[in-house]
Parts: structure tokens; C-alpha cells; sequence
């Protein structure tokens, strides 16, 4: 790191009492704010689209088998997702309170906003792991190892459609021995919920690692109202990740 | 002395090459001149290894039975062909590279406006790329590049673990893409200097503007679209896999969301590159520039709205497909504004048949052809006699290599002056374009003709009436080959042992022109003022430096030098 550090530092030769957190190719902090503010709105336009594929995906698959989705509904809990959904929220408002904070030359106020930000995300993936653990547990998977449980149908109320078992010709006896059946695919609502969900957790503990960064720095006592850029850029991917949860809860939760 | 000399603060020994040494300078330099660098290195490599790919596969096709390698290597070689060609050479050679160096000089500051991300872009870049070749260490890929399902999500030949490594490899040089691609779109929106509105940048910023909506927007639905195939690949999803009720066509979709936009990543920058060169070397404004900076715009637009017209034969409705082969055509009308401006800039220019020129020439002869047979395959009923035919072979490396290859040599010649302040040998540089240019036709023009009587593309084996089609278009690969190699080492013998360049060999405007050759560290002391970038007449001839000076500075600048 050598080389890049005297790089920078001969780049700032020439300037007089400079901020070491300006950048040397720009004038002052309000040009390198909106520069980075309109950086981060771009990772936020491209994360929407990233999201946008499996949202497209849901849609697609759900306008096609409606069933499924509504079927599949039912082995969510959602009461856990309502406690998720306030949380998130919560965590939402302390974000945007980090930022306050920052703006105000509060310290205390920021660390301690930030303190909460990261809370509420454990909460959330502590959350979400009791929902995946039972699911999981009670065979409830995605795609080809989607085989549930008779406890967990019975606890998701759903009930099987009951068929005739075809004979070894594959020729079907009215009389004969009835099998319980699920709805064909029901395997593709858990391959969304997993992925999305899934996708949506990993943006949580990316979250997270940022806020550590962002507490360190703001213990270090780096943010001022001057330079407060990273607080807010954070803040911003945060709601984000909430929105999109905002979105997963009732498309996949609350839907039958 | 005028202002434009005073920003010139650094002595003309001390420049960003030599202005801090060592390997270790290099690896972790914020400079984007020299990742610039690196990006070129990168991807020049890249070119090679694709091209040896290339070049195999051609020899394999020599006769229709075996050659030179089995069936399932064949399969391999064509997909790590393409891949490599697509996702390490072409989408990241224009913008990452030439636009790296180029385009913060062109804007007048120091750096473009996130360096750390630009560095870390291009590392992501050398991880998504070790991923993709060491896939070939673990038994290649066969899939082609283009991953289709379900053969890439469930087949348990061939392929097995090598999709998901590729698959990641390219997921990971997404990113990289995109980071490039926000980097720019902030630099240009927030750092344009004192008097550069938007309609006074410079056409080549315009078109890696464009180019860079196009990465932020599309190469995320890649990268989701792969990590569905990689977990799809990996725990069974059954997203796309229909034996698991999902929809493999839903694949396409997602794909060509992306890789139909990714067209436009590949040939928006060499379409700037083209509006610089065919400008200064016909010493004329370049003509409608409003029209070719708005068409970069438009392509970028309507490109995300084609992507169905891979499709017209995997059974999308017939709707979809009508509307699609629709705005297909839409995409031909701000690709011919741009042809017909360029054409209409040389008219009554006084023309330098420069190396650069000489490639961006044949960028345009190349380009419209390939540009005018995209025509046959947009038209439904045709397409489905020439879908997967090597017509369809001939038209995008028409694009891609008469197009993207063609114009990065006019931008490497171009700009190498700048990048090393040494000038390269002419008659190399002009006999390597003339074979680059005659060993591309023989390549790709046969193909034409096989594809439209028949011959599939991807296949091993072929009937005997391919033959002559098949053999004439290997011995143009190898004139290709060689042309691009005697193109490469024109330039490395330039950098190492060429005479000195003036700051200005060209006479071009644009603002890095402006700055020293090769630029000093931090490009300018101060931001200028931007300057018309297409006023040729600002400047003249100095014979005792061999550059064009400002008329202003042309008595001063005499003894300067």
C-alpha cells in the first residue's frame, strides 16, 4: 500500500491545510458528496434490477400457477414475517436517524443509531434462521428436495388432494387404493421463496460488515457535518434492503 | 505563455510511468492511467487466448471428419472461444482500457471519480477470469457461451462442474462491469470541466456514457440470471429445469435481457472511437454531432428492447416476435445516423490516411455489412431458414470483430502517442490493418454464403459441399491471426523503441491532446477549460516539434521545445 499512499500524497502536494477525507481530484466536500451520492444511486439502480430478475421470475411463474403460490403460502408463518417486517422498518428509521446525527455534529447519537441499525439486522437473520431451521427440518426445500413432512402440512393446513393409485400399467381403477397428492410443483413457490429470501438475507449481512466499517469510523470520530457521505450512502443501501423486504413480505407471506 | 500551458505543471520527464517504480507501484496504483494499462494488458491477453481458440477450432473444420481433436473437445473449444472473446476480451477492452486512460484526461481531471472502485473493478476483473479459465482445468464447458438450459443446468455429461465455475466466473465479471460503467456515468455527470456542457463533450464521452447506463442496467439481470443457473446447477432449483416444472425459454429471456444490451456495450465505445478518429483525420467538424451523440443514446434505449429476436425460433408467441423483429429494426436507424455522419464528415474533408484512419475505415465498410445482414435475421420469416446457420456466425463477428477489434486498433494507434509518448512505424501499422482487413473477409465472408445454403454453425462435421467454404474461411482466420499479432507488436515496438511524440501528432482538440505525451502524473495542475473539441482550426502545424500547437501559442512554443 506503500506506493499508492505516497501516490496520493504527492497528488496533494501542492494543496494548503488539506483534508486527508477529500479526495485529491475533487474541489471541495459538497462536489465529492453528490459525486458519491449519485455512485450510490447507481449501485441502487443496478441492485433493483439484480432483484428485478427474480421478481420477474415470481411473477412469471406465479401468473402461470397461481395455485402454487397461494398453496405455498400457507407453510409461512406469518406472524415471524410481521415481526420482521417492524423490525426492518425500525432499523429503517435508526438509519436515517444515523445520518441526522451525523449532520448534526452528534457522535453519541450516531454510534448509538448505527449500534441499533446493527441490532435490528441481527434480529432480523435471527429471525429468519428459527423460520428457515423449522422449514428445513420438516423437509420443506426448494426444487428437487422438496419433501415435507405430514407434520408440517398438517400445521399448514393443507390438504393433499386425494387420488386413485395407478396400476403398474399406469391404468387408473376408480376403486382402487387412494394416495394423498400435493399440488403439482409446489416444489417452485420454495425455490423462489429460498432464493429470494435467501438473496435478500445475504444483502442483510453485507449490510451488517458496511455498519461495523461505518461504526468503527464513527467511534474514530471521522464524520463531522462537513463529511458525512459514507453514513448516508450506507443509510441509503440499508433502505433499500428494507424496501425490497417491504415487497417480499406480502408477495410471498400474504397472499392466500 | 497561455493558460493551457501553465497547466502543465510537471516537467516533461516526470510522468505517470516513471513518476513512482516498481512492480509493487503498479499493483496498487489508483492511477487510472495505469489501470488503464492493466486493463489493456488484460485483455490484449485475453484476445490471444480466444484467438488461439479460434484458430483450432477453424483447423479442426478443415475437413468434415477428425482433424485435430474429438467431437467433445471441439465442443469445448468453440464455448471457451466465445466466452473468452465476449466476457474477457470485447466488453471490457474499449471502455475499461482506452476509456480508463482516456476519458478522465478528456474531461480535464485528475482521476476519474472513484479510484479505489476502479482499482478494485479491475481485480474483480482478474478473479472473474481466473474462475472462467481454470474452468478449462476442470473439464471445459460445452454449452457454448451462452449457457442454454436445460443442457447447462442438468446435463451430467461433458459439463458437470465446469458450468458453475464459469457461470461464476462470469457472475463475478459482471460486477466489474458494472463498477466500470458507475464510475463513469459519475465522473462524466459531476467533473466535466468549466465550459463543457453536455453538447461540447466530446463524441468518444457521449458514446462510453451510453455504453455505461447500458453495464449498470443489464449486467445485473446477468449476474442474477447466472447465480439462478449456479444454484440451479448446485441444489437442484428448478427454476429453468422443466423436468422440475420450470421453464428453460425463461433462461433466454434472462440471458438475452442482458447479452442482446451487451451487443451495445461491445460496439457503443468502438462507435466513439470511430467519431474521434474519422473527425481529426479529415480536418472537418465531424458532421451532426448532436445526431451521432443522440443516436448513442437511442441505441443504448431501444437495444434493451431487442432482446426477443434471439427467440424467434424457440417459440415465443407470435405476437412477441412481430413486435420484437419491430424494434429490431428500430436499432438500424441511429446505427445508420452514425454511419451516414461519419460518411458525411469525410465529404470534402482533407482525409490522412493514418493507421488510425486506415482501421477506422474499415470499421465502417465492416460494420455496415454486418449492421445490413442483421436486416435478413430480423426479418421473421427468414430468420427461421438462417437461425443458427454461420450466417448468423458471419453477421455478429461482422459486429464484434469487423466492428469492436477494428476500432480499438483505431484507438490503440490512435492514442498510443498519448499512452507513451512514442510514435509507431507506419508501414507496420498500415500493413498489419490491410491484413487484419483481407484475412477478415476471407474468414467471414464464406460464411455468409455456407449459412445461407444451410451449414449450422456449432457443428463438427459437415456435408462435403461446406468444404471450400469451410477451408478458404480457415486460411483467413490465420491471415487474421497474424495480421492482429503484426498490429500488436507495431505497437509494442512503438512503446519501447518508437521516436518521440509530439503532444499533438494529430491535431485533434479534444482535451488530451492538451496535456503532455506521455501525461504527467496527475494529468493537470488545475481543471482547463474545456475547449471545442471538433475546432480543428485552433490549431497548426509546428515542423520544429512535428505536433500541432495552439495559433496562439505557435510563435512561443517554437523554443519551448
Amino acid at each position: 500500500m506503500d506506493a499508492a499512499a505516497h501516490e496520493s500524497h504527492d497528488a496533494h502536494g501542492h494543496d494548503h491545510h488539506h483534508d486527508p477525507r477529500l479526495a485529491h481530484h475533487f474541489e471541495d466536500h459538497q462536489h465529492q458528496f453528490d459525486t458519491g451520492k449519485l455512485g450510490i444511486w447507481l449501485f441502487l439502480g443496478q441492485e433493483l434490477l439484480f432483484f428485478g430478475g427474480l421478481f420477474c421470475a415470481y411473477s412469471i411463474y406465479r401468473g402461470l400457477h397461481p395455485e402454487v403460490f397461494e398453496e405455498g403460502a400457507k407453510f409461512l408463518n406469518t406472524n415471524l414475517g410481521a415481526v420482521n417486517t417492524v423490525v426492518l422498518l425500525f432499523s429503517s428509521l435508526t438509519a436515517a436517524w444515523s445520518v441526522r446525527a451525523a449532520q448534526l455534529n452528534n457522535k453519541k447519537g450516531l454510534i448509538l443509531a448505527i449500534v441499533l441499525t446493527i441490532g435490528c439486522a441481527f434480529g432480523f437473520l435471527g429471525i429468519k434462521y428459527v423460520e428457515y431451521s423449522h422449514k428445513l427440518h420438516e423437509g420443506v426445500f426448494w426444487g428437487q428436495s422438496f419433501h415435507p413432512t405430514r407434520e408440517i402440512l398438517e400445521e399448514a393446513h393443507v390438504t393433499p388432494g386425494v387420488v386413485p393409485m395407478p396400476a403398474e400399467d399406469g391404468s387408473v381403477d376408480p376403486k382402487a387404493e387412494k394416495i394423498a397428492m400435493l399440488k403439482p410443483n409446489l416444489h417452485t413457490f420454495f425455490s423462489i421463496y429460498f432464493m429470494m429470501t435467501g438473496l435478500h438475507g445475504i444483502h442483510v449481512i453485507a449490510g451488517i460488515l458496511v455498519y461495523l466499517w461505518i461504526l468503527r469510523r464513527a467511534i474514530r470520530g471521522d464524520f463531522n457535518s462537513e463529511y458525512y457521505g459514507p453514513v448516508d450512502f450506507t443509510a441509503l443501501y440499508w433502505h433499500l434492503v428494507d424496501l425490497v423486504w417491504i415487497y417480499l413480505f406480502p408477495l410471498l407471506y400474504l397472499i392466500h | 505563455m497561455t493558460a493551457d500551458a501553465a497547466h502543465i505543471v510537471s516537467s516533461r520527464d516526470d510522468t505517470y510511468l516513471n513518476h513512482t517504480k516498481g512492480l509493487l507501484s503498479w499493483v496498487v496504483t489508483l492511477d487510472h492511467k495505469r489501470i488503464g494499462l492493466m486493463y489493456l494488458l488484460s485483455t490484449a491477453l485475453a484476445l490471444c487466448l480466444g484467438g488461439v481458440f479460434a484458430l483450432l477450432v477453424r483447423t479442426e473444420l478443415w475437413g468434415p471428419e477428425e482433424n485435430l481433436m474429438s467431437h467433445d473437445v471441439y465442443n469445448q473449444m468453440f464455448t471457451l472461444h466465445g466466452a473468452v472473446m465476449v466476457f474477457l476480451f470485447i466488453i471490457p477492452s474499449i471502455p475499461a482500457a482506452i476509456g480508463n486512460f482516456i476519458l478522465p484526461i478528456m474531461l480535464g481531471v485528475k482521476d476519474v471519480a472513484f479510484p479505489r472502485l476502479n482499482l478494485a473493478s479491475f481485480y474483480i476483473y482478474v478473479v472473474g477470469a481466473i474462475f472462467l479459465v481454470t474452468s478449462m482445468y476442470l473439464s471445459a464447458i460445452d454449452t457454448g457461451w451462452t449457457f442454454y438450459t436445460p443442457y447447462s443446468s442438468s446435463a451430467q455429461v461433458g459439463s458437470q462442474s465446469a458450468v458453475m465455475s464459469s457461470a461464476m466466473g462470469v457472475f463475478i465479471l459482471g460486477f466489474s462491469s458494472i463498477f466500470t460503467g458507475i464510475n463513469f456515468i459519475a465522473t462524466i455527470n459531476t467533473m466535466r470541466p468549466k465550459g463543457m456542457g453536455w453538447f461540447n463533450m466530446p463524441l468518444f464521452l457521449w458514446a462510453v456514457y451510453a455504453t455505461s447506463i447500458i453495464q449498470v442496467l443489464a449486467t445485473p439481470v446477468l449476474a442474477i440470471t447466472l447465480l439462478l443457473l449456479t444454484v440451479e446447477r448446485a441444489f437442484g432449483l428448478g427454476i429453468f429445469d422443466p423436468a422440475l416444472g420450470g421453464d428453460p425459454v425463461l433462461f433466454q429471456h434472462f440471458f438475452w435481457f442482458y447479452s442482446h444490451p451487451a451487443v451495445y456495450i461491445m460496439v457503443l465505445p468502438a462507435m466513439g472511437v470511430i467519431s474521434e478518429v474519422i473527425g481529426t483525420f479529415s480536418r472537418k467538424r465531424i458532421f451532426g454531432y448532436k445526431f451521432i451523440a443522440m443516436s448513442s443514446l437511442a441505441i443504448a434505449f431501444i437495444g434493451f428492447l431487442v432482446w426477443g429476436h434471439h427467440m424467434f425460433t424457440s417459440g415465443q408467441s407470435k405476437l412477441a416476435s412481430m413486435v420484437f423483429s419491430g424494434l429490431t429494426y428500430l436499432v438500424a436507424v441511429p446505427s445508420a445516423i452514425k454511419v451516414f455522419n461519419w460518411l458525411t464528415t469525410l465529404y470534402k474533408g482533407s482525409i490522412r490516411l493514418n493507421a488510425p484512419m486506415l482501421y477506422a475505415l474499415s470499421f465502417i465498410w465492416l460494420f455496415a455489412i454486418g449492421g445490413l445482414t442483421g436486416m435478413f435475421l430480423g426479418t421473421l420469416a427468414v430468420d427461421v431458414h438462417l437461425h443458427d446457420t454461420y450466417f448468423v456466425v458471419a453477421h455478429f463477428h461482422y459486429v464484434m470483430v469487423g466492428g469492436t477489434v477494428m476500432a480499438l486498433f483505431a484507438g490503440l494507434y490512435y492514442w498510443w502517442p498519448k499512452f507513451f509518448g512514442r510514435m509507431y512505424n507506419e508501414t507496420i501499422a498500415k500493413v498489419a490493418c490491410l491484413l487484419v482487413f483481407i484475412g477478415f473477409n476471407v474468414t467471414f465472408f464464406p460464411q455468409f454464403v455456407m449459412g445461407s445454403q444451410g451449414m449450422p454453425r456449432r457443428y463438427y462435421t459437415y456435408l462435403e459441399q461446406y468444404q471450400p467454404f469451410h477451408q478458404i474461411s480457415t486460411v483467413g482466420a490465420y491471415i487474421l491471426g497474424f495480421g492482429i499479432l503484426m498490429a500488436f507488436a507495431g505497437l509494442i515496438l512503438a512503446a519501447l523503441k518508437g521516436p518521440k511524440a509530439p503532444d499533438n501528432p494529430w491535431g485533434a482538440n479534444t482535451l488530451e491532446w492538451h496535456t503532455s505525451s506521455p501525461p504527467p502524473f496527475d494529468n493537470y495542475a488545475s481543471q482547463p477549460e474545456a475547449t471545442d473539441p471538433y475546432d480543428y482550426h485552433a490549431l497548426v502545424f509546428d515542423e520544429k516539434i512535428g505536433g500541432w500547437v495552439k495559433v496562439e501559442d505557435a510563435p512561443a512554443t517554437g523554443g519551448e521545445a
